[in-house]
C-alpha cells in the first residue's frame, strides 16, 4: 500500500505541476484544448490523492505499523472510531488530508463553472493546482505519511488520550475545511485581476463559497473552543493560545468580507478592500498554518518543531507578494463607483463595522507575534497573554455587536430622523432598561452590564425586522403566521439567514459576558466531608465527597472521584470526575495520565469539577470546583449560528440572480425610501 | 463637512484608541519571556529585578518532583543545562507536568533565590507528535 500511496504523490506533484502551467498558457492564449487539459489535470490530481488518502486509510485500519506515520498515532486497542481521526492527527497525515479536501473542493469548483466565466476559470484552475501541487510538494520532499520505518514494531504508540474525544474527530476537519475552502474565492481573486474581469463576475462565483469557508469556520472555531472546555480542564474554552488566534484571524477577516461585498454588490464601493480581504483571509490561512507547524510561536497545542514550517513561510511570503502586487497592478480601473453621502447611513455603519473587524485581527496579530518581535527588535522575549487580548478586543467586541444592530436596519445614503425613530425607538429602550434593571440589581461589572444591554438591543431589532415582515405578508397575502415567517425566511434566504446569525452572535456574547462571574475554588475532602460554594445567583451548592473507585475501561485504567451535589438543601445528582490512565495492547501505561472533567450544564451556569488527585492513595480527594455562568449560551449560539449560515447559503433552485445595484432589495429601509 | 473626511476623522479616532489600548496593555501586561539563566544573569545586573514578574521556559530536572497534596503545592527545579532554579508552585499541575518536560512557569523570582509559579503550564514533545518506541512494551515519556 506504501508503495501505491507514494506513487500516487509523485505522479500527482508532476501532473499539478503540468496543470498550473497549462492552465496559465490557456489563460492567456484562449485556447479551448489547454484549459481542457488543465481542467482534467485538476481531477486527475484529485483522483491520485484520493488513491493516496485511501491507501493511508487502509493503512491505519490494517495496523501496518511498517509505516512510521500508523506506529506513531494508533495502536491495535485504538477504538475504530478515533483510527480514522489519526489520519488527520499528525502533521503527516494532515497535510495529505489538507491536499486531497483542498483538490476536492477545487476539483468542484471547476466542475461547478464549466463553460461559466471562460476568461476566469483557466487561472482559477490555474492558482489552485500552484496551490495543491505544493501541499503535495510539501509532502513528498519533507514530510511523507507513507515514509517506513525501517522495523516492524509490535504494536504502534497509540493515539494522545486528550484527542480520543468526539470533538476532536469533528473539530480538525471543520477547522481545515473552513481553512481549505478559503483558497477558492482567493483563486477567483487573483483571476479576476490577473485576466481584468474585474465586474462582479468573480463576486457572483464566489458568494456561496464565501459563506461556506465562513461557516466551517464558525463551527471549527466554537467545536475547538467546546473540546478546550470539556477536555483540557482548566475551566474556560477561549485562551487566547496562538493557535486559537491563527483560527481566529481568517474567521474574523472572512466575516468583514461578507459585509463589505455588500457594499461592493449594493454601491460598488470597496472594490479593492474586498479584493484585499479574500486575499488577506486566504494568506492568514496559510499563516495559522505556518504557526501551527513551525515551532516559532510556543503554544500548548502546536505539532511539533519542523522545518514544514519553513516551507509554509516561504509560500505565504511568494503568495503574498504576488497577490499584492497583482492588486497594486489593477489599482486605477478599481476605483468606486460611489461616495460615501452620510455618516448616518448603512453604508458608513458597515465601513465602521469592517474598520472594527480589521483592527480586531491586527491586535490579535500584534498581541500573537509580540514575543517574536519583541526579540527580533529589543532582544529580549516579551509576552502578552489574556489580560491584553481582553483589554482590546472587549471594547471593540461590544462596539461591533452594537453596529450589529445598526447595520441591518439603518437606511442607504443618509439615515432620516423618520427612518432611525421607526427603528431604533424599542431596540434602544430595551437597551436602556435592560442596562439600568442591571445596575439597579447591582451587578458589579460593567462590561457585562454593556454586552448584556446591548444583547438586548440586537435581540429586539432582529425580532422586530421578523415581526414587521411576517405582518406585511400576512396582510398582503392573507399567509398564516407560520407560513408567512416561513416565505419570509425562504425568499429571502441572505438575508433573513443573516439575522438568525446575528442572534447566535448576540448568544455567544452573553456567554462570553458570563465569565466575567466565573468562581474557582479547590478543596480537600475525605470521603463524607462536605464543601459549599455559592454561584453568582446566590444558590448555595453543597457538595459531599462519596470516595474514589478504581477500575479498567476500555483501553485505560480510571480512578473516579464522586460528588454529591445539592442546591439550596435540595439534592441534585452525582457527579464524577475521572483520571485516566491509557494502557497499550501489552497493559502497560502510556501518555500521561489524563483528567476527565465533570461537567453539569443548564442555561443559567454550568458546575464544573476536576478531580486534581488523591492525597498519597487514600480516598482523601482533591477538587478544583469551578462555577462558569452562562456557557450553554456559547455552544447553543454556536448552533444558532451555523443554521444562520446554512439558511444563507442554501441554494435557492433557482438560477443565481445577477448582481447589480437592486434598490428593491435595499432592505425594508430601503423600500420605503426607494 | 464631507461624510468621507468624518468617516476618516471616526476611523483616525478609533485607531488612537485602540493604538493606545494596544500600547498600555503591552506595558501593563506584558511580561518577559526569560531562559534560567538569562533570569540569573539578569537578577545579577540589575537586583531590582527580583519580585518582577516574568515567564520562565524551563525543563524539569528528573527527579526533582516533591507534590504535598493536602497544601497543593509543588516543588521542583527548572533548568536549561546552564542555571537552575529552584520553584515553587501552589495550586493544580496540568496531567502533563512529569520529570523532564518542558514548562512554561509564570511567576517572580524572590530574594530568597526561589521562583514562585503563579501559573505553571507543561509542553510536551508528544502531546500530539509521538515517536514510536523500538518495542511495543517500551513506553517513553519525553
Amino acid at each position: 500500500m506504501t508503495d501505491i500511496g507514494n506513487i500516487a504523490l509523485w505522479i500527482a506533484l508532476l501532473i499539478g505541476l503540468w496543470g498550473s502551467a497549462v492552465a496559465f498558457a490557456a489563460g492567456r492564449s484562449r485556447r479551448a484544448d489547454l484549459a481542457l487539459s488543465a481542467e482534467r489535470s485538476m481531477f486527475a490530481v484529485w483522483g491520485l490523492l484520493a488513491l493516496a488518502s485511501a491507501a493511508l486509510m487502509k493503512a491505519l485500519l490494517a495496523h501496518d505499523f511498517s509505516i512510521e506515520y500508523v506506529a506513531a498515532y494508533t495502536s491495535r486497542n485504538l477504538p475504530v472510531f478515533y483510527t480514522w481521526s489519526a489520519f488527520y492527527a499528525g502533521q503527516k497525515g494532515s497535510l495529505l488530508f489538507w491536499a486531497i479536501v483542498l483538490a476536492t473542493f477545487s476539483a468542484a469548483a471547476v466542475l461547478m463553472n464549466r463553460g461559466r466565466y471562460r476568461e476566469l476559470m483557466p487561472y482559477v484552475t490555474a492558482v489552485l493546482l500552484v496551490i495543491i501541487t505544493f501541499f503535495v510538494a510539501v509532502m513528498v520532499f519533507a514530510s511523507n505519511p507513507f515514509e517506513k520505518l525501517g522495523f516492524l514494531p509490535q504494536d504502534g504508540r497509540g493515539l494522545n488520550p486528550q484527542l480520543q474525544n468526539p470533538g476532536m474527530v469533528i473539530h480538525p476537519p471543520m477547522l481545515y475545511l473552513g481553512y481549505i475552502s478559503i483558497a477558492v474565492p482567493f483563486a477567483f481573486a487573483v483571476a479576476a485581476l490577473v485576466s481584468g474581469k474585474l465586474d462582479t463576475g468573480w463576486l457572483q462565483a464566489i458568494r456561496r463559497w464565501t459563506i461556506m469557508s465562513w461557516l466551517f469556520l464558525s463551527v471549527g472555531v466554537v467545536l475547538g473552543m467546546w473540546w478546550a472546555y470539556v477536555e483540557l480542564g482548566w475551566g474556560g474554552y477561549w485562551a487566547w493560545d496562538p493557535v486559537e488566534n491563527a483560527s481566529l484571524m481568517p474567521w474574523l477577516t472572512m466575516t468583514a468580507f461578507l459585509h463589505s461585498v455588500m457594499i461592493q454588490e449594493k454601491r460598488g464601493m470597496l472594490k479593492k478592500w474586498n479584493l484585499g480581504l479574500i486575499i488577506g483571509s486566504f494568506l492568514l490561512s496559510i499563516f495559522g498554518t505556518f504557526i501551527t507547524r513551525s515551532g516559532v510561536i510556543s503554544s500548548v497545542h502546536s505539532f511539533a518543531q519542523s522545518n514544514v514550517g519553513w516551507f509554509f513561510l516561504g509560500f505565504l511570503v511568494l503568495a503574498g507578494v504576488a497577490s499584492f502586487a497583482l492588486l497594486a497592478y489593477r489599482w486605477p480601473v478599481l476605483a468606486a463607483e460611489a461616495r460615501l453621502e452620510s455618516m448616518v447611513s448603512r453604508e458608513a455603519a458597515f465601513l465602521f463595522n469592517n474598520l472594527i473587524f480589521l483592527v480586531i485581527t491586527f491586535s490579535v496579530f500584534w498581541g500573537t507575534l509580540f514575543p517574536v518581535l519583541s526579540e527580533a527588535v529589543r532582544g529580549t522575549k516579551v509576552t502578552v497573554g489574556p489580560p491584553f487580548f481582553n483589554q482590546v478586543n472587549i471594547p471593540l467586541g461590544l462596539l461591533l455587536l452594537f453596529l450589529t444592530g445598526v447595520g441591518p436596519l439603518i437606511a442607504w445614503r443618509q439615515a432620516s430622523t423618520a427612518n432611525l425613530r421607526r427603528q431604533f425607538l424599542w431596540p434602544v429602550a430595551g437597551m436602556l432598561v435592560t442596562g439600568a434593571l442591571l445596575a439597579v440589581l447591582r451587578m458589579s461589572d460593567v462590561w457585562a452590564i454593556a454586552a448584556f444591554a446591548l444583547a438586548v438591543f440586537v435581540t429586539v431589532t432582529v425580532a422586530q425586522e421578523f415581526v414587521r415582515g411576517t405582518l406585511a405578508r400576512h396582510r398582503q397575502y392573507g399567509e398564516g403566521w407560520l407560513l408567512a415567517v416561513v416565505r419570509l425566511v425562504g425568499r429571502n434566504r441572505r438575508r433573513y439567514g443573516g439575522y438568525v446569525v446575528h442572534l447566535g452572535m448576540v448568544m455567544l456574547f452573553v456567554g462570553f459576558a458570563g465569565m466575567a462571574f466565573k468562581s474557582d475554588t479547590e478543596v480537600t475532602l475525605k470521603p463524607g466531608q462536605t464543601t459549599e460554594v455559592r454561584s453568582p445567583y446566590g444558590h448555595v451548592y453543597r457538595f459531599t465527597h462519596q470516595g474514589i473507585s478504581q477500575y479498567e475501561q476500555l483501553n485505560r485504567f480510571v480512578s473516579a472521584a464522586s460528588l454529591d451535589v445539592y442546591r439550596d438543601g435540595k439534592y441534585i445528582g452525582v457527579m464524577k470526575s475521572e483520571k485516566r490512565q491509557h494502557m497499550d495492547s501489552m497493559g502497560q501505561p502510556t501518555f500521561e495520565p489524563s483528567t476527565e472533567v465533570a461537567i453539569r450544564s443548564d442555561v443559567r451556569e454550568d458546575l464544573y469539577i476536576i478531580f486534581a488527585g488523591s492525597v498519597q492513595g487514600t480516598e482523601e480527594a482533591v477538587y478544583r470546583i469551578t462555577i462558569n455562568p452562562l456557557v450553554w449560551w456559547v455552544w447553543y449560539g454556536g448552533m444558532v449560528l451555523a443554521l444562520g449560515g446554512l439558511i444563507s447559503m442554501w441554494p435557492t433552485g433557482r438560477a443565481p440572480t445577477p448582481v447589480k445595484r437592486r434598490a428593491d432589495q435595499a432592505g425594508y429601509v430601503a423600500r420605503v425610501e426607494a | 463637512m464631507k461624510a468621507g473626511t468624518k468617516f476618516i476623522i471616526g476611523g483616525v479616532l478609533v485607531l488612537a484608541t485602540v493604538g493606545y489600548l494596544m500600547a498600555t496593555g503591552i506595558k501593563e501586561t506584558g511580561v518577559y519571556y526569560l531562559t534560567p539563566s538569562e533570569l540569573a544573569t539578569r537578577v545579577e545586573a540589575d537586583r531590582s529585578f527580583y519580585d518582577v514578574g516574568v515567564k520562565m521556559g524551563a525543563r524539569v530536572v528528573t527527579g526533582s518532583i516533591t507534590r504535598d497534596v493536602a497544601t497543593q503545592t509543588i516543588r521542583f527545579r527548572a533548568t536549561d543545562g546552564q542555571h537552575t532554579w529552584p520553584v515553587v508552585y501552589r495550586g493544580l499541575a496540568p496531567d502533563t507536568f512529569t520529570d523532564e518536560v518542558d514548562v512554561v512557569l509564570e511567576g517572580r523570582l524572590q530574594s530568597d533565590g526561589v521562583f514562585h509559579a503563579t501559573t505553571l503550564l507543561a509542553k510536551c514533545g508528544s502531546r500530539y507528535e509521538a515517536v514510536p518506541a523500538r518495542t511495543g512494551t517500551e513506553a517513553s515519556s519525553s
